[in-house]
Formats: C-alpha cells, structure tokens, sequence
C-alpha cells in the first residue's frame, strides 16, 4: 500500500525520458542510482533501486505495446526516494503486474516479485488503454538519514 | 549512450565440462547476447557448464531466465550448471528469487568444475 505524500516545490523532483528500447535501460538505472547516491542511501539500497528500475522498465518494453518511451520520475523525501515509472502502451493488467510463483524454475516473470521484495511500498495502476504507472518507494536506513 | 556490455569467452575444462566466463552487466539488453552464447555450445553438444560469474557486476531477472534456461536445456541431455560468484548482490538475488536451492554457487572456478565431476 502507497502511503500519500506530499508533491509540489518542496519536494526535489528528477525526471528522465528514455526510449522504450533495450539498450536505454541502463541510462534510467544509473540515472536512480545517481540521485541515490546523492541521497546518500548505501551500497545495497543503491543496488535495490538500481534492479527495482531496471525491471521495470525492462517490464514495460516488453510488455507495453505501442509505447515509444518510459518517464522514470525520482522524488526525494526526507525519508526516502519514491520512483515513478510510467509508459504509454497497451497491455492488460493481469500480465503487467503478476508475481510469479517461485516453485519449479522457469524463464520469465521474476520482475514483478523483484520490485515487490527490494522495494518498502509497490503500486501499480493499469489502464488498458494509455499506460501503467508503477510508483515504488524505498525507505532511507535509519543511518543514513 | 549508456550501452552497456558482456565479454564471454569459453574454455574446455577435464573435457567435457566448458567454463563460460561473463565480464559485465547481464540486463535486458544485453542477456540476448548471453543466451545466444551459451545456446551455441549446447547446440553443438556441450551440457555440463561452469559459468563464471565474478566479473559480472550487475544481473536482473532477463540474466536469471537466460540461466534458467540454459539449466533446463542441459538437463533434457542429462546435463549440469554451476555457478561461480562472490558478488553479494548477485547472491542476494539468488536468495530472494528462489533460485539459490536451483543453482549451486561456489566461491571459485575449480570448485565449480570439480563439483560437476
């Protein structure tokens, strides 16, 4: 469950607009992992939000038909760093946002439960008809703050 | 552009076991390359691998299903997969996802290989 929080000029906002290909992946990532590190989140939490990103993007290209690009939008809290993945393309909710079973190994679906298990809130909205918005958010340690 | 890369390289070791060493970031784009790579070899009648992950510096879940399924793929031959990393990144991955009970990780290459003798 996504707790509300406070949006407008208070709160630093960094957006990034990659194209809904492969090989921008690593562009959105290192661009959260940037922001991360300047929020002085450590080596692990960076690598969290690092994968978190990078899955859902990859989600998004491969699942998000007829979308040209990905908003990667960063938000930073005094407690954390909330991510905003949005695309533009068509797709159905039940395949966008299910977690797979972890039972006998097979290719394919562990994005979703990735995101879900690095990542403190995870929320999806789908519209079939004009894109998926995943806002995700990950608490800074107590250490770091 | 922020394109990222793989270097693989095989090597044969006691014969019939091939050491594949990855240097990079497996990701979306990149984990084609790896799958095509090691689909070659079982093409051409390699099953039994020791797969070097130690340089790789980044893995998402396109690189843990290019694994899953190389795994699947040589066990249909009576084939095997191991796994070589030290990353803890790389380990915890592994961990959440399940698929540390799948693959047999070990700390260096010789382990790897002997324990597909």
């Amino acid at each position: 469950m996504m707790q509300a929080r406070e949006v407008g000029a208070e709160i630093p906002e960094i957006e990034v607009r990659i194209p809904s290909r492969a090989e921008w992946v690593a562009l959105a990532r290192l661009t959260v992992a940037t922001v991360a590190a300047r929020m002085h989140f450590n080596v692990d939490e960076i690598a969290d939000l690092k994968l978190a990103v990078a899955e859902a993007c990859t989600n998004a290209i491969q699942h998000a038909r007829e979308s040209d690009e990905i908003v990667i939008t960063c938000r930073i809290y005094d407690d954390g760093m909330q991510v905003i993945i949005r695309d533009f393309g068509i797709g159905t909710e039940a395949e966008r946002i299910r977690s797979r079973d972890l039972g006998e190994p097979r290719v394919g679906g562990l994005g979703v439960y990735l995101i879900r298990a690095l990542m403190d809130e995870v929320e999806y909205s789908v519209e079939s008809d004009s894109g998926t918005v995943l806002t995700m958010f990950k608490r800074l340690g107590d250490s770091n703050r | 552009m922020a394109r990222v890369d793989i270097n693989m390289q095989v090597r044969s070791a006691n014969g019939s076991i091939a050491v594949v060493s990855l240097d990079g970031e497996i990701d979306v784009y990149t984990s084609p390359k790896v799958k095509d790579f090691i689909g070659k070899l079982i093409d051409k009648g390699t099953y039994t691998f020791a797969i070097d992950m130690q340089n790789v510096r980044y893995i998402d879940s396109t690189g843990l299903g290019v694994l899953i399924g190389g795994l699947k793929r040589v066990r249909e031959h009576g084939g095997a997969v191991t796994l070589v990393s030290t990353n803890p990144q790389t380990r915890k991955i592994f961990d959440i996802t399940g698929l540390i009970k799948v693959f047999d990780i070990y700390a260096s290459v010789d382990e790897a290989v002997n324990a597909l003798k």
